[in-house]
C-alpha cells in the first residue's frame, strides 16, 4: 500500500518542508517510531558511498579538426583512449595505464586532471580517408574544450563486496590493497549502512532514469550494471553524468600497487519513504549486511570463502580467523560516504535536487556467470615430467650428485621416509658444498622453503610462480604432499614453441 | 623516541648495538634492521631521557644517526580517509577516529607498507 506519492515529496522539496535524514540515522528512527511512524515523519533517506570503482570512464567528443581526422588511436597524457567510436568520439577508461608512467598515471588520473581544470595533451593517429584526410594530430585541451565529456560507468555502487584476506606465505598486492601473508589482515569495501542499493535492495525506487549524486554533480542511473546479481545480494548500477559539472573532491584517481589505476567515486542516491516496506528497508544496519571474507591467496576465480561476517564485524577493526584476531580496514572511505549522503541531503533541503519516477525498475534477476572458455590452457599434469628423481634427506651429497648426473634435472626434490616433500637441492647447492670442502648430508644444504605446484593447477599459475620467485623448477605434489612430478621453465618454453 | 642509524660499509660487521647498550645501559628496542654485506639501516626505539646519550655513542662509532620525529608524512589534500594504511601497518600507526584516519607518527618504523598500500599515493617516508 502506497502511503505517500513522489509528487507529494517533490512538492515538499520545492516548498522547503521536506524532511530528510541520512541512512545511518534511519535504523534508530524506525526502532523509535515504527515503520508507520517513520513514513509519517521522514520523506527522504539519503545514502552514499565512496570507493574504488574500476569500471568507469568518460566519452569525450573532441570536435572536428581542419583538415578533419578519423581517429584510430588516441592518447590523452599518454593514456590510450578507445578510438573505435566514430571520427572524434573517444572512450577513456579509468583503469587504462599510461605508456610512459605505467600504472602510476592512468585513465582515472586523466579524468581527475580534467575535472581539476588541468590541460591534457592529446595525440591522435588518423585512418586517412577521402572524407577524413588528416593522419596525425596533436593538441592541448581542457575540459571546457571538449564538446561533451560524459561519464558512463558500466559497473558502479556495488550493493556490498567480498572482503579479502590472504592465506599464502607472501604479501599480495591486489585491487583489494596490500594483503599480508598468513591471514595478516582483512580489507573490505563498501559503506554498509549507507550503501545505496542495500537501502533499496528490491528496487522499490531505484530504476532506469533515477537521478543520483555522481561525482559531485547530478547524474542518472542508466540501468543495471554489468555483473548485476541481485539474487546473491551483489547488485550493481550503470550510471552516467556530465563530467563538466563534477568536482575533484568526489572523483579521485588512485593506483593500487602492482595492480593498476582506479577511480574513487562518490555516489549518493535518495530513497523516498513512500511505504512501510521502504521504511523497513532503509532501517538496515551494518550487522544485517553480511558478506564473505575470501582468500586471495588462492589465485583462482573461485576463491574459497574463509568466513561470513557482517559490516559491523568488519568496521569493528578486527575479526577472528582460525582462532586468531586479524585486523580489518577499509579501502572505501566511510568518511567520504557520510559526506556524500550529507551533501545530497543538503541539496534536497535547498530544493536543488528533485526525485524522479523511474522509467522501469532494475532487473530483479541478473547474471554474473563465469566466462565460457573454449580454448583451455593445459594444467600442470598435462605438461609436467613424471619420471622425476627424488632423494631422501638423510643421504650424503655425493650420492645426490650421482642422482643429478644420472637424471635429466638440475633440481632434486628431497623427500622424507614417507615420500613427502621436505626440500629441494640444485646442482649449484651441491657445487657450493663441494667448493667449501664440506661433505654433508642433503638435509644440511637443501632449501627447506620449497615452492611447489599442484597437478590440477593451470600452467599459467605455475609459470607465474617460477617468475615471482625467480626459480626454474617446481616439484609437483599431490594432496598428501608426495612428489609426483616436476615442472620446469624448459617444459613451459617447449609448450610455447610447440616442440613437445 | 626513534633513531634511524645508517651504518657505513667499513663498520657494518662490528657489534655496534651491543657495545652501545653496554656503554649506556639504555633499553634499546630494535624496530627494524636491514643489513647486508656492505651497509645497514636500523631503526631503534629509545627512552627520551637516554636519547642524547645513545645518539652520541653511535656517532662516536662512526654511525650516522637521525632522530625520526615525523617518520611518515601525509599529504592531507590527497588522503580520502579510506583506511588502506590501517591494517597493513605492523605497529598500529594509523587508526580511525570518527572515520577519519589519524596517524600516531611516533609509532612508525619506516617499513613502507603504508606507502605502497596507499591508493591515493598520499604517504611518504621522511629521509627515504
Amino acid at each position: 500500500m502506497q502511503e505517500k506519492s513522489l509528487s507529494e515529496i517533490n512538492q515538499r522539496i520545492r516548498d522547503g518542508s521536506v524532511r530528510v535524514v541520512t541512512a545511518d540515522q534511519m535504523p534508530d528512527l524506525v526502532d523509535e517510531l515504527g515503520p508507520a511512524g517513520a513514513v509519517r515523519e521522514v520523506d527522504v533517506v539519503t545514502t552514499g558511498t565512496f570507493g574504488a570503482m574500476c569500471s568507469s570512464g568518460v566519452f569525450l567528443n573532441l570536435g572536428h579538426s581542419d583538415p578533419p581526422i578519423k581517429i584510430l588511436k588516441a592518447y590523452l597524457n599518454k593514456v590510450e583512449a578507445y578510438g573505435g567510436v566514430a571520427a572524434v568520439d573517444l572512450f577513456l577508461g579509468a583503469t587504462q595505464p599510461s605508456i610512459d608512467r605505467g600504472i602510476e598515471y592512468g585513465g582515472a588520473h586523466v579524468i581527475e586532471d580534467l575535472v581539476s581544470g588541468k590541460q591534457v595533451e592529446v595525440e591522435a593517429e588518423g585512418a586517412g580517408t577521402d572524407c577524413y584526410p588528416q593522419l596525425e594530430l596533436e593538441t592541448n585541451l581542457r575540459l571546457d574544450d571538449f564538446n561533451q565529456a560524459t561519464m558512463v560507468n558500466p559497473r558502479n555502487a556495488y550493493q556490498k563486496y567480498n572482503a579479502a584476506t590472504n592465506s599464502s606465505d607472501r604479501t599480495m598486492h591486489t585491487y583489494m590493497g596490500t594483503l599480508l601473508p598468513r591471514y595478516g589482515n582483512v580489507h573490505y569495501s563498501g559503506a554498509g549502512v549507507l550503501s545505496p542499493i542495500s537501502n533499496d535492495p528490491s528496487f522499490d525506487y531505484i530504476g532506469v532514469g533515477t537521478r543520483i549524486f555522481l561525482g559531485g554533480a547530478q547524474g542518472y542511473v542508466i540501468g543495471s550494471g554489468t555483473q548485476h546479481n541481485p539474487q546473491s545480494g551483489f547488485s550493481t548500477l550503470m550510471v552516467t553524468g556530465d563530467l563538466k559539472q563534477m568536482s575533484s573532491r568526489y572523483l579521485r584517481a588512485a593506483t593500487f600497487h602492482k595492480y593498476g589505476p582506479s577511480l574513487y567515486i562518490g555516489i549518493g542516491i535518495p530513497i523516498p519513504i513512500l511505504s512501510e516496506r521502504m521504511a523497513k528497508n532503509t532501517a538496515i544496519r551494518d550487522r544485517d549486511i553480511l558478506t564473505n571474507i575470501v582468500d586471495y591467496g588462492i589465485q583462482r576465480r573461485d576463491r574459497p570463502t574463509v568466513k561470513v561476517v557482517s559490516y559491523e564485524d568488519l568496521k569493528s577493526g578486527s575479526v577472528e580467523i582460525t582462532g586468531k584476531s586479524v585486523n580489518t580496514s577499509s579501502l572505501s572511505s566511510y568518511y567520504m560516504a557520510e559526506e556524500v549522503a550529507n551533501k545530497l541531503k543538503e541539496a534536497i533541503l535547498c530544493g536543488e535536487f528533485l526525485l524522479t519516477q523511474s522509467a522501469e525498475p532494475l532487473q530483479q534477476v541478473g547474471s554474473a556467470r563465469p566466462m565460457k572458455q573454449t580454448h583451455e590452457f593445459p594444467n600442470v599434469e598435462d605438461v609436467m615430467s613424471r619420471d622425476v628423481v627424488t632423494v631422501r634427506e638423510d643421504i650424503f651429497i655425493d650420492e645426490a650428485a650421482k642422482a643429478i648426473v644420472g637424471g635429466s634435472f638440475d633440481h632434486l626434490p628431497v623427500i622424507s621416509g614417507e615420500g613427502r616433500l621436505k626440500g629441494i637441492i640444485t646442482t649449484w647447492d651441491i657445487s657450493k658444498a663441494v667448493a667449501n670442502g664440506k661433505i654433508s648430508k642433503v638435509s644440511e644444504i637443501m632449501t627447506r622453503k620449497v615452492h611447489s605446484a599442484q597437478p590440477d593447477e593451470p600452467i599459467e599459475l605455475a609459470a607465474r610462480k617460477l617468475d615471482t620467485y625467480s626459480i626454474s623448477a617446481l616439484p609437483v605434489v599431490d594432496k598428501n604432499n608426495r612428489v609426483i612430478g616436476m615442472i620446469t621453465s624448459n617444459d613451459l618454453s617447449r609448450l610455447f614453441t610447440g616442440r613437445r | 623516541m626513534k633513531l634511524m642509524l645508517r651504518v657505513a660499509p667499513g663498520i657494518v660487521r662490528e657489534p655496534l648495538i651491543a657495545s652501545v647498550i653496554l656503554e649506556t645501559s639504555a633499553l634499546i628496542n630494535i624496530e627494524r634492521a636491514s643489513i647486508d654485506a656492505v651497509s645497514g639501516e636500523i631503526v631503534l626505539e629509545v627512552l627520551p631521557e637516554k636519547c642524547r646519550e645513545v645518539k652520541d655513542a653511535f656517532e662516536r662509532r662512526g654511525v650516522e644517526v637521525v632522530l625520526l620525529k615525523m617518520p611518515v608524512i601525509r599529504d592531507e589534500d590527497e588522503c580520502v580517509h579510506c583506511g588502506a594504511c590501517v591494517s597493513v601497518c605492523p605497529t598500529g600507526t594509523f587508526r580511525f577516529e570518527n572515520w577519519l584516519v589519524v596517524a600516531d607518527s611516533g609509532k612508525c618504523i619506516q617499513c613502507g607498507a603504508c606507502v605502497t598500500g596507499c591508493p591515493q599515493r598520499a604517504l611518504r617516508l621522511v629521509l627515504k
